[in-house]
């Protein structure tokens, strides 16, 4: 009965084009922001840090951008981790390299650098599309992790092969290494989430955006209307892959803090980001904090709920969880192909014709 | 035939036909050993709306793509503006103010009506990357430019209701109709229809008849269009073009045209002996 936008007129295209037009949906979002940044701060410990906030904070950050190229630019990318683990060395000779520059801008130095490889592996896209271009992406994925694997000059010759981050702060404050306390790393990812969902949501929202659907709906009408395929899409490989490898560098810095590629940024890797995005809603920024949510919390209500609360054998409980998350991708794909963000849709919808549906 | 007249001229309806904007010379296009257009020179003026018509098979859409850059004919010249026209990407040409709509209907289905509109916008729309990424400023107030120019197109046609639907939804004639507006937005000295009223009821084609004249009248548009429908075209053209098998076989004002032996016996055939 509150929700909806009657009484709210809207009297410019400025007001008409905002990004929450209904005024409940709009203190949500408010609320939500006081929530993340003032009140959250206080109250997480360690485990909570861990085991879900970094992991869905980075994974919505990685998420966005496979977003803005399959959800948004329709062409299919299997590199994620690839990209992922672009960004994480290139923080990581950028961290080691220079020392004294703030870490904050090493990460999107990062996820620029990432940005031009995700463009070079983007070029096949001009020729091919779908599945042929999933399997391009493939081998980027694999080329990447083995150059990683074999090039001693990436992970500066250290004899495990591992790179771990050393310690950097921000005003004084450790973000990465092992000293660090709860909040820090927490606040570190939520301002780069919330940076990246500001500016994919602006990319989308306007002619650059409008560039990437019309060659994902149609690119023969795309072109006709002056879309020059080239640039559209070698942009979007580059802002996916921009954002994809900030993901990475702060899965590495602040999350892990020491990886080996292959374990941390395999192929796995790719497929569980893109799961994401389709779960969360295709073409959704929402759509993407909700499938890094999704398949960031399911694992650890599954264990605690499982292994915690009925004793079950903590192997049984991680098989049961591939099962529960492939079961749900099949349904998602046959049930509700754009996701939990055409659900939440949906709902609104509904809520919006509360209590009187007709 | 009329010779190559530069001088502008007004129709009886008080509509001012100018000079040449567009020239095809000696177009010909093979499709390996299938020959689709076989020698076509025919010229459209400014301000006027021209119509190819013939039976099934004859080059028309052919003859459409090769102006919209999609073929590039083996033979013959483009001009455009006076200039010719070096082999180009649709992209270009679309750059060069010329805009289309489909046959069949190429909207974005999965944007909404105002959303489709607006990628007709897209050619005057130059903010780069960052500026759209940071959204405040320069990004948002092109936009807000841009979707009034938009906003007239789709009040001009008469979507107003239906602005915030996705495509998908929408039935075939309103996408039509959309996809008219979708050209119209980009603001178009050129506007090349296939078929506008392919598959519409009597009612839906003569609110499309009406919105070409109005887009002919209103904006000063210069309107090529192919259609079957041998009524409208004789009503709604200022010249027409008749092809057959590829090869032009009829030039000249409606009337001209109606009364063409060759293009009566393509139309109605002819005993072949």
């Amino acid at each position: 009965m509150i929700y909806r936008e009657a009484g709210d007129f809207k009297t410019s295209y400025q007001a008409d084009s905002q990004t929450f037009p209904i005024k409940f949906d709009r203190y949500g979002y408010y609320l939500v922001l006081f929530a993340a940044f003032l009140v959250v701060p206080f109250v997480i410990d360690d485990y909570w840090v861990n085991s879900v906030f970094l992991p869905f904070l980075i994974y919505a950050i990685a998420a966005i951008g496979l977003n803005i190229l399959v959800g948004y630019c329709g062409q299919v990318s299997l590199g994620t981790g690839g990209f992922m683990a672009v960004g994480a060395y290139a923080c990581y000779k950028l961290m080691t390299a220079f020392p004294d520059v703030n870490i904050f801008f090493l990460v999107i130095v990062s996820g620029a650098i990432t940005a031009v490889v995700g463009a070079l592996f983007g070029l096949p896209s001009l020729r091919i599309k779908g599945f042929y271009l999933a399997v391009a992406t493939l081998a980027a994925q694999f080329f990447l992790v083995w150059l990683f694997n074999r090039v001693p000059w990436f992970y500066n010759y250290s004899a495990s092969g591992q790179i771990s981050a050393p310690e950097r702060t921000v005003f004084g404050v450790p973000v990465t290494g092992a000293e660090t306390s709860a909040w820090a790393p927490y606040m570190f990812c939520l301002v780069f989430v919330f940076l990246s969902a500001i500016v994919a949501r602006n990319l989308t929202r306007g002619s650059v955006g409008r560039k990437w659907m019309a060659i994902r709906d149609m690119d023969i009408a795309a072109e006709i209307i002056g879309v020059d395929p080239l640039k559209a899409k070698l942009s979007a490989f580059a802002v996916s892959s921009f954002f994809v490898g900030i993901a990475g560098a702060l899965f590495f810095g602040v999350y892990l803090g020491a990886i080996e590629v292959g374990e941390a940024f395999g192929i796995d890797k790719s497929f569980l980001v893109l799961f994401m995005v389709i779960i969360g809603g295709l073409g959704s920024i929402f759509g993407s904090f909700a499938g890094a949510a999704f398949l960031v919390l399911l694992p650890v209500l599954l264990k605690n709920t499982l292994v915690g609360g009925l004793g079950w054998p903590t192997d049984l409980a991680a098989h049961l969880e591939l099962v529960i998350v492939g079961a749900l991708i099949i349904v998602f794909l046959v049930a509700e192909p754009h996701g939990i963000a055409q659900l939440w849709r949906v709902t609104k919808q509904k809520l919006r014709l509360w209590p009187f549906p007709h | 035939m009329n010779q190559m007249t530069e001088q502008s001229y007004v129709t009886e309806d008080g509509r001012t036909i100018g000079g040449t904007l567009m020239e095809m010379r000696n177009i010909s296009l093979r499709f390996g050993g299938v020959k689709a257009i076989t020698d076509i020179s025919f010229d459209i003026r400014e301000g006027e709306i021209r119509a190819i018509i013939g039976p099934n098979g004859a080059g028309k859409s052919s003859m459409l793509n090769v102006i919209s850059g999609f073929y590039v004919p083996q033979e013959g010249e483009v001009w455009f503006r006076g200039e010719k026209r070096p082999p180009m990407r649709p992209f270009e040409v679309a750059r060069q103010g010329i805009a289309r709509t489909f046959q069949n209907i190429a909207l974005f289905e999965g944007m909404t009506v105002l959303d489709n509109v607006m990628t007709g916008r897209l050619n005057h729309m130059t903010t780069g990357l960052f500026s759209q990424a940071i959204w405040k400023g320069k990004a948002e107030a092109e936009e807000l430019q841009n979707r009034e120019v938009a906003e007239k197109t789709i009040d001009f046609l008469e979507i107003q209701h239906i602005r915030k639907t996705p495509v998908s939804r929408l039935p075939y004639g309103l996408k039509k109709r959309v996809e008219l507006a979708r050209a119209l937005a980009a603001q178009p000295s050129l506007l090349l229809l296939d078929e506008p009223m392919a598959g519409m009821n009597v009612e839906e084609k003569e609110d499309m008849s009406r919105f070409i004249l109005d887009v002919n009248d209103e904006f000063g548009t210069t309107i090529a269009l192919i259609e079957h429908d041998m009524g409208v075209v004789m009503d709604l053209s200022d010249r027409v073009v008749v092809m057959d098998y590829g090869k032009k076989i009829g030039d000249g004002s409606p009337d001209e045209v109606r009364n063409n032996q060759a293009v009566i016996d393509a139309y109605l055939g002819v005993a072949h002996d």
